[in-house]
């Protein structure tokens, strides 16, 4: 099931013109934001399909700004996104992309603050929902409609069980879990969409195991 | 959720004697793990948002696009209802004017609900804004009727779509009538059978079309469709309270929107190559827009 409850339905609230383009774009910019932890520096964004063809018309290079902001979609600030993106000395490239991807809303997203750097792929379904389908190059599989911990870690035995043990004594619940890795004993990284907000302690405490490399939490419901 | 399908959603309804919104809404609560209370609260806050969109864009002047192509029919078609005798009755001209108006306040960036979609946003408040106000409902009541209409949308997105990207406006502004449809039936004392017919009955209404925006703007012609689509939903809401049934089981003609859908020309599928976007007009107005920039 694509759409999970009703108010993937009836919502979200949010600024015209356009719940693909104006809203999901918004929750897509968010996600990369949540995912660098920070407010980017730097933001390099192509878009293909009907996003390229139809951006300007939708406000969807505003909408997407607005989310690297760390906006919600009903964000009245969202039409003056540009403004605020160059007070806040954020410089962006927004460019058209070619090629066939996987839905025909589609954007890439990768932004830098310092040393950190984050990557998301994402498409726009319909009525403000997304499906992350890469995050920093791995298989992403998410929605946003839950609150998402993204652990980037080893590939490497028992790591997952460190992972979820910890998780469950926080008393946290995990509806969906997605696992990838780029190679054998190389980089991994698991997507746990859960029932609540994780809590701080969790996300120290995930930190501190000596395989994860980094933990982010995302929150665009 | 317990129901993929409308037919499941009928049933279950009937065996339990419950309406669509109270089996929306205690699924919602079992999915989600919050109480009941809070999320008919949500739901009120949502309806809220949708009057004051209706109202914005009947304040003097209407809303105005930030194109400039499109504003203040809501507020016209408002005027000529409040002038006497539209040809469509006082509260379906009511409807559409109410429609047209929170699409042209969609169109100005300004705050509204989707629903399903920002493109189809003007249909769900059209209707149940002018209802409340013929009929004198509370919000409580209302709000029912958005739980009904997101339970008939949920079944429809997961088995067709809602984005005119993926199925063209048969997907956006075909499925904001019926889950209109099927929710006014329901505020209205019909049962559970009558709103699923409703929706298959308005549904037939829209198979086959197109999302062909000018200029790639949720304007033109999507704010009219909106208008229209608030009195037909109303059209078929009546149609399904006198009797009339969907003889083609509304959960196939929701199967047809996505064959119909999946065989749509890209160019007629929101991306602004075809239909009333290619037109010589529609290409003129995109040449001005561009040239403006």
């Amino acid at each position: 099931m694509r759409f999970k409850h009703v108010f993937s339905i009836i919502g979200p609230v949010m600024v015209g013109p356009s719940s693909s383009h104006t809203a999901g774009a918004a929750r897509i910019g968010r996600v990369a934001r949540q995912l660098l932890g920070c407010s980017p520096e730097e933001a390099e964004i192509t878009l293909y399909g009907s996003f390229a063809e139809t951006y300007s018309g939708h406000g969807t290079d505003l909408a997407l700004l607005g989310g690297l902001l760390d906006y919600d979609t009903d964000d009245a600030r969202i039409p003056d996104a540009f403004a605020e993106a160059e007070r806040l000395g954020m410089r962006y490239d927004i460019r058209v992309g070619t090629g066939v991807m996987p839905h025909p809303n589609f954007a890439e997203i990768t932004l830098r603050a310092g040393s950190r750097e984050a990557n998301v792929q994402g498409a726009s379904i319909g009525g403000g929902n997304i499906e992350i389908h890469s995050i920093n190059g791995f298989d992403a599989g998410c929605t946003g409609n839950y609150p998402t911990l993204v652990i980037a870690h080893q590939d490497q035995v028992g790591v997952i069980a460190s992972i979820t043990g910890m998780v469950s004594a926080s008393g946290l619940n995990i509806g969906f879990m997605n696992v990838a890795r780029k190679a054998r004993s190389g980089a991994a990284m698991t997507i746990i969409e859960g029932d609540r907000v994780p809590p701080d302690e969790l996300v120290e405490s995930l930190h501190k195991l000596p395989s994860v490399e980094n933990v982010s939490v995302i929150d665009v419901r | 959720m317990r129901f993929r399908t409308l037919k499941e959603l009928e049933s279950i309804c009937q065996a339990e004697s419950l309406t669509i919104a109270e089996l929306m809404i205690a699924e919602q609560a079992r999915e989600t793990d919050e109480s009941e209370a809070d999320i008919i609260a949500k739901m009120s806050s949502y309806y809220q948002v949708m009057k004051e969109a209706v109202s914005k864009g009947l304040e003097p002047g209407g809303a105005q696009s930030r194109s400039g192509l499109t504003g203040g029919d809501g507020l016209r078609m408002n005027e000529h209802v409040l002038a006497g005798e539209p040809l469509v009755g006082e509260w379906a001209g009511k409807a559409l004017a109410y429609a047209l108006s929170v699409s042209e306040v969609n169109a100005s960036m300004g705050r509204i609900v989707a629903t399903p979609t920002a493109g189809s946003c003007g249909i769900l408040p059209g209707v149940l804004v002018s209802s409340q106000e013929r009929f004198g409902w509370s919000d409580e009541k209302v709000v029912l009727g958005l739980f009904a209409a997101g339970a008939i949308g949920y079944v429809i997105a997961n088995n067709s779509f809602i984005s005119g990207a993926e199925g063209g406006c048969q997907a956006e502004v075909g499925s904001a009538i019926g889950m209109a449809a099927g929710a006014m039936v329901e505020l209205r004392g019909g049962s559970p059978a009558q709103a699923v017919h409703a929706v298959g009955i308005a549904l037939k209404n829209t198979l086959g079309l197109i999302c062909d925006p000018v200029a790639g703007l949720v304007e033109i012609p999507c704010i009219i469709r909106n208008g229209l689509g608030a009195v037909n939903a109303l059209a078929a809401a009546d149609m399904a309270l006198a009797g009339v049934r969907s003889i083609i089981p509304s959960d196939e003609v929701i199967g047809v929107m996505h064959e119909v859908g999946t065989k749509m020309p890209v160019e007629h599928r929101e991306t602004a190559l075809g239909g009333l976007a290619a037109t010589p007009t529609g290409r003129k107005l995109t040449e001005q827009l561009k040239a403006k920039k």
